[in-house]
């Protein structure tokens, strides 16, 4: 982002900082925060059935006549030219159809990179793909072939000889500090933010605690491989994909490829995990390429190797936290400061300060993000970008504090969790971080840890537990659009582009839909996965849900406009207004006379009308702007560390949430569990191995790269203060990176109780805590 | 394409018969071999399916054990003889990969079995010279937490990562080879070869032989053994350490005691000088540092795998200790 988009940002805030509170969404709470009746109930996903049956069709299983399948060669050099390409064996392999390079790949410009501006800017990268001799990282696509089976695709690509010239790549991330560039902003917020002189605070303090944090790279590893089908019918291109971002995609597909918006359709109705990896990287571009360069079908799906070598992964950082405090424990400075990844070509800022901005209080504040340029795939969104890291790193300085005052680490964090935005001094929407420390520390049993650290044994192992705190802001994306079907039986059909990766968006919009229009669960359709249908914005952000829900709002809001209309003079609520009235018991009634009431069915045949149709757009989310909005977590852990091998096992797990109203508390608990187990990788076993002399990721695979297995996750608790937020749709906030979020540093934090060491850089493995 | 012809041998003259040309491989369960073949580290024109070969578990005429090459490892770990008379096997075996691949994976593949080396694995990006002769080796100067630091050479570093023959090589397995001059036995210790200048000829088996069956003696361990095995992860993980250990005690000194390691070596390493020093002597901290330095004191420790040395050292202990203490 430019000054000026920071500046144009800052004015917007600004602007709405005058704008009194009840003029906002939200203003008044959502009336469904008090009337839920399906909302907040258990509820089974809808696509559960579809897919224990295998009848949901993920994109790399859709049936298409004709279908040819495409393979890809990568780079194994890092930076270099091309400098001969004898594709000869190749084009002549049994089934062979054509083998796309550089030299016969189609002038293509390059994607918009993702931007907060332009929705539809979705570019991880904006390299050329295929357009020219140049190699930029190791693992880049350099040629393609499409073949008549995927085994003779990948037995052609074998055949490809390629020669390189090497060229002198940037690929040490020691070294590449040196030359690391200060941005002007991260996502949407200022980058470097001093609040008082925090280093003339810190040196003055009664405590500092001044340290340096290390987490390494990560891959994703979501376990549906990236596939996409391609197919051009006549100017029409039809994608079958998996992505996280369907009419974002069919917009920038039509833009890069010269086509109408109506032209493309981006179809996605089941996205075996996202994570952030899910969106457009450069194989559905030779994918929709190559479709029409054969004039057939394509169906191109990524090896696992493969989505290790051209799909980004979570960068690596180097974080420097540190805090002052005064002798009663109240913190005097907070300075979070340090280098990640981002390519000049990349997109991804990993926003890890930002979290940190927002939990606690303190005299004086510097925040300051540097981004690290080295020719390696461009890194990317992975749940909870930033804030994962960052809590490591935050977090584990608060508990060094704590140890080094002699506090216990709650009461540490109790007494400098802010009532307000510590930064920007907004309010906060709704805001029960404390609570939910109370609470969870009661549920874990915290009162059983013992201070001292190394106390606790049985046999050869040495017991620790530890928390941690966590904070993800809400996000409501604009354009969200939602069409609403009334039908003539009195059932209803929802319909948006919104994304289904399995965590319940259906599930949980169908719940919404009911209260809010007043029909029972099964009066409800819910479509999705369709860039045809009115477009929302890419699951992202831990904002889906919202966003959706604010777009049924306004939907719903219409709806009962044009049904009040149409229901006319002889109806029961003739004469009443839109305000007057409220969605209830399949139709509408009088909220001052509910007896006063008219069933859509009725209405609609007295109209002689089969159904009603509205489409409508959210409203504009200004609620962030005005209020400070975060989820936020007490992640408590508990665990056994041998005296032996320095093998870690964890033993409990739990999260205590506050995130506004919890719509579902099955697929929520999923949620949460998920992202914890998620964190447990990234404090005990992810680390991709990027080999610094090469420039080349050594552990593709999910052999060598470690994911946590069954026997690494214990019981994870989970629980949630369930308090509405009145700024937010259905009170809700965002759930799905929020799990993540403070983990590594429980972790880190249950480590150093158990044993006395402290470590400072993931993954916690077993040499860290052997005696030198 | 690359064509691969594919045939069952239905006996071992069948197998010696189909087998031994160039591009011949042995298939077993197949869980090593065909993931090298997709990563194209081996292009075999010719598969020999040896599954079909015997995979009997009996108890030999000695009293000892016989498991004929095509077992699969999980039916080994689950038969009651492994389970009564040599539970260190049952344990070592469980300890490896998953339910799936221990369910495919023969006997015969897994003391065959490659690698781990990630350099090894990787043809497109990585000089190895067990792959490549003479190519270079890039674990070396990289990534080698998996890496040997016994039994190493300056051309190969790599370990040898099964957990199953650590075991083996410290119950005095025998390797039970028939080629086309007849058969042969080599114990399991004497069955892999350092790497030396030459670490791609990692065992004593001539291309011509197949494996047919794993010979145990009578164990005196059954009561005092364990297998232990250190890993990044707590489930489907290769050995960072594994340690199996074998005891019998008299009074409070020990009488017979079998040492083997893995993951810290070319081969399953059977560690003669633990064992020479320990043998007649008390468990003390002071007698169990000692027989570990006479065995580990030329290990060549690099910053990936420097840690191992302590590693062993301590899981050693902790077994001996726990072991040497009274019988259960
Ligand atoms: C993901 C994963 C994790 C793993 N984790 C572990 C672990 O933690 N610990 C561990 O010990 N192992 C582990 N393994 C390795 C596993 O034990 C081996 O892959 C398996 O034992 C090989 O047996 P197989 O029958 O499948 O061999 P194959 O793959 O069929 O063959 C392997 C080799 O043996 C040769 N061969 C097969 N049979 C004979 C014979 N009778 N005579 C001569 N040569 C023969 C083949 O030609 C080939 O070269 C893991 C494997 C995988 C895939
Ligand atoms: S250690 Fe051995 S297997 Fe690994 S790269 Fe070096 S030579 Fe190859």
């Amino acid at each position: 982002m430019t000054k000026i988009q920071n500046a144009v940002i800052g004015s917007v805030r600004t602007v709405i900082g005058w704008v009194p509170a009840g003029w906002l969404p939200g203003g008044s709470p959502d009336p469904l925060i008090e009337r839920r009746a399906a909302i907040g109930r258990q509820a089974s996903r809808l696509d559960g059935p579809l897919k224990v049956t295998g009848e949901a069709r993920f994109a790399a299983e859709v049936a298409v006549d004709n279908l040819s399948y495409a393979a890809l060669v990568h780079s194994p050099i890092t930076r270099g030219r091309i400098m001969r390409l004898d594709t000869d064996a190749a084009d002549a392999a049994p089934g062979v159809i054509l083998v796309v390079t550089h030299r016969n790949m189609p002038r293509l410009g390059t994607l918009a990179l993702i931007g907060m501006s332009d929705m539809s800017a979705i570019g991880n990268s904006d390299l050329p793909i295929l357009q020219d001799a140049q190699v930029h990282y190791n693992g880049q696509v350099v040629a393609a072939v499409i073949a008549e089976t995927q085994e003779q695709a990948d037995h052609a690509v074998s055949l490809i000889m390629i020669d390189y010239t090497a060229e002198p790549a940037k690929t040490l991330f020691e070294e590449a500090k040196a030359t690391a560039r200060t941005p002007a902003s991260v996502l949407i917020e200022k980058n470097h933010v001093t609040v008082g002189n925090a280093e003339r605070e810190l040196s003055r303090s009664a405590h500092i605690v001044d340290n340096v944090y290390r987490t390494p790279p990560h891959n994703h590893n979501a376990i549906e491989l990236h596939t996409v089908t391609a197919m051009w019918e006549g100017d029409g291109l039809l994608v079958h994909d998996t992505t996280q971002m369907v009419a974002p995609s069919a917009t920038a597909l039509a833009k890069l490829f010269g086509l109408k918006r109506e032209q493309v359709r981006v179809l996605s109705p089941f996205v075996g995990g996202g994570f952030g990896g899910k969106g457009m990287w450069d194989h559905q571009i030779v994918a929709v390429a190559v479709a029409r360069m054969v004039g057939r079908p394509v169906r191109l799906t990524l090896s696992r190797e493969g989505v290790y070598r051209i799909i980004g992964g979570r960068t690596p950082s180097e974080q420097r936290v540190a805090i002052g405090a005064d002798a009663a424990g109240r913190f005097t400075a907070l300075i979070h400061s340090g280098y990640s990844v981002m390519p000049p070509y990349g997109a991804c800022p990993e926003q890890y300060t930002l979290g940190s901005r927002a939990i606690y209080d303190a005299k004086s504040f510097e925040f300051l993000q540097r981004h690290v340029d080295l020719d390696i795939v461009p890194n990317t969104f992975m749940r909870a970008p930033g804030e994962a890291i960052g809590t490591f790193a935050v977090e584990s300085a608060v508990d060094e504090m704590a140890h080094a005052m002699g506090v216990d680490p709650i009461d540490m964090r109790m007494a400098n969790i802010a009532e307000r935005h510590p930064v920007s001094g907004a309010p906060f929407s709704q805001h029960a971080l404390k609570q939910a420390f109370t609470d969870g520390a009661e549920r874990f049993g915290w009162n059983r840890r013992v201070a001292e650290p190394g106390s606790r044994r049985e046999g050869e192992w040495r017991i620790g537990i530890g928390c941690a705190a966590g904070s993800f802001p809400y996000a409501r994306m604009p354009g969200a659009n939602v069409r609403i079907t009334l039908h003539g039986d009195g059932s209803a059909t929802i319909a948006c582009s919104a994304q289904e990766m399995g965590m319940g968006t259906a599930t949980v919009q169908v719940q919404h839909a009911a209260d809010r229009l007043g029909l029972p669960l099964e009066a409800i359709r819910f479509e999705l996965g369709d860039s045809d249908l009115p477009a929302s914005p890419m699951a992202g952000g831990s904002s889906q849900t919202a966003s959706v829900a604010g777009a049924i709002i306004a939907a719903a809001e219409k709806l009962t406009g044009e049904m009040l209309r149409l229901a006319g003079n002889a109806s029961p609520v003739a004469g009443l207004r839109a305000g007057e009235v409220r969605l209830t018991d399949g139709g509408i009634a009088s909220i001052a006379d509910p007896s006063r009431h008219d069933s859509f069915e009725s209405i609609l045949a007295r109209a002689a009308r089969d159904d009603m149709t509205v489409t409508a757009a959210g409203s504009m989310p200004l609620e962030m702007f005005k209020f400070a909005m975060h989820s936020t977590s007490a992640v408590f852990c508990e665990l056994r560390v041998s005296d032996v091998t320095g093998e870690v096992r964890v033993d409990r797990l739990l999260g205590s949430f506050d995130c506004g109203t919890i719509l579902n508390p099955k697929t929520a608990a999923s949620q949460f569990r998920g992202g914890m187990i998620m964190g447990l990788g990234l404090a005990l076993t992810e680390e991709t191995l990027f080999d610094g002399r090469s420039g080349r990721i050594m552990n593709a695979s999910l052999a060598d790269y470690h994911i946590p297995t069954h026997l690494d996750v214990p019981q994870i608790d989970v629980m949630w203060t369930d308090i509405p937020d009145p700024r937010s749709p259905l009170g809700a906030r965002g759930i799905g990176e929020i799990g993540i979020t403070g983990v590594g540093a429980a972790v880190a934090n249950a480590v150093f109780n158990a044993t006395g060491k402290r470590v400072r850089d993931l993954p916690i493995t077993l040499d860290k805590l052997l005696p030198d | 394409m690359n064509p691969i012809s594919y045939s069952r041998a239905a006996s071992v003259a069948d197998a010696l018969h189909m087998a031994g040309g160039q591009g011949a491989r042995l298939l077993g369960g197949g869980t090593n071999l065909v993931d090298l073949m997709r990563k194209g580290v081996d292009t075999p024109s010719q598969l020999v399916d040896v599954t079909a070969l015997p995979d009997g578990i009996d108890r030999a005429e000695d009293g000892g054990l016989i498991i004929g090459a095509a077992a699969r490892n999980s039916a080994v770990a689950a038969h009651p003889l492994v389970r009564s008379g040599y539970p260190m096997l049952a344990r070592a075996i469980l300890a490896a990969a998953s339910a799936q691949v221990r369910n495919m994976a023969t006997v015969g593949g897994n003391v065959m079995q490659r690698t781990r080396c990630l350099y090894f694995n990787d043809v497109a990006g990585a000089r190895c010279n067990k792959r490549v002769p003479g190519s270079g080796c890039d674990a070396i100067g990289g990534f080698n937490r998996y890496h040997a630091i016994l039994g190493g050479s300056d051309a190969c570093i790599a370990t040898h990562p099964s957990d199953m023959c650590v075991a083996l090589a410290a119950l005095d397995g025998q390797v039970h080879i028939a080629g086309p001059a007849g058969e042969r036995t080599v114990p399991l210790v004497a069955f892999h070869r350092l790497p030396g200048e030459r670490p791609d000829i990692e065992t004593v088996l001539d291309p011509t032989e197949i494996v047919v069956a794993i010979t145990l003696p009578p164990s005196p361990f059954a009561a005092r053994s364990a297998y232990r095995k250190v890993r990044d992860r707590a489930s489907y993980a290769f050995a960072l350490v594994s340690v199996a250990v074998g005891l019998t005690m008299r009074e409070d000194r020990v009488d017979a005691i079998s040492v083997a390691f893995g993951g810290i070596a070319p081969k399953p390493w059977r560690a003669a000088r633990i064992e020479d020093a320990l043998r007649g002597a008390s468990l003390s901290p002071s007698a169990i540092e000692k027989a570990f330095e006479a065995e580990f004191a030329d290990a060549t420790l690099l910053p990936g795998n420097g840690f191992k040395r302590g590693l062993a050292k301590r899981t050693l202990s902790a077994m001996l200790t726990e072991l040497g203490g009274p019988a259960q």
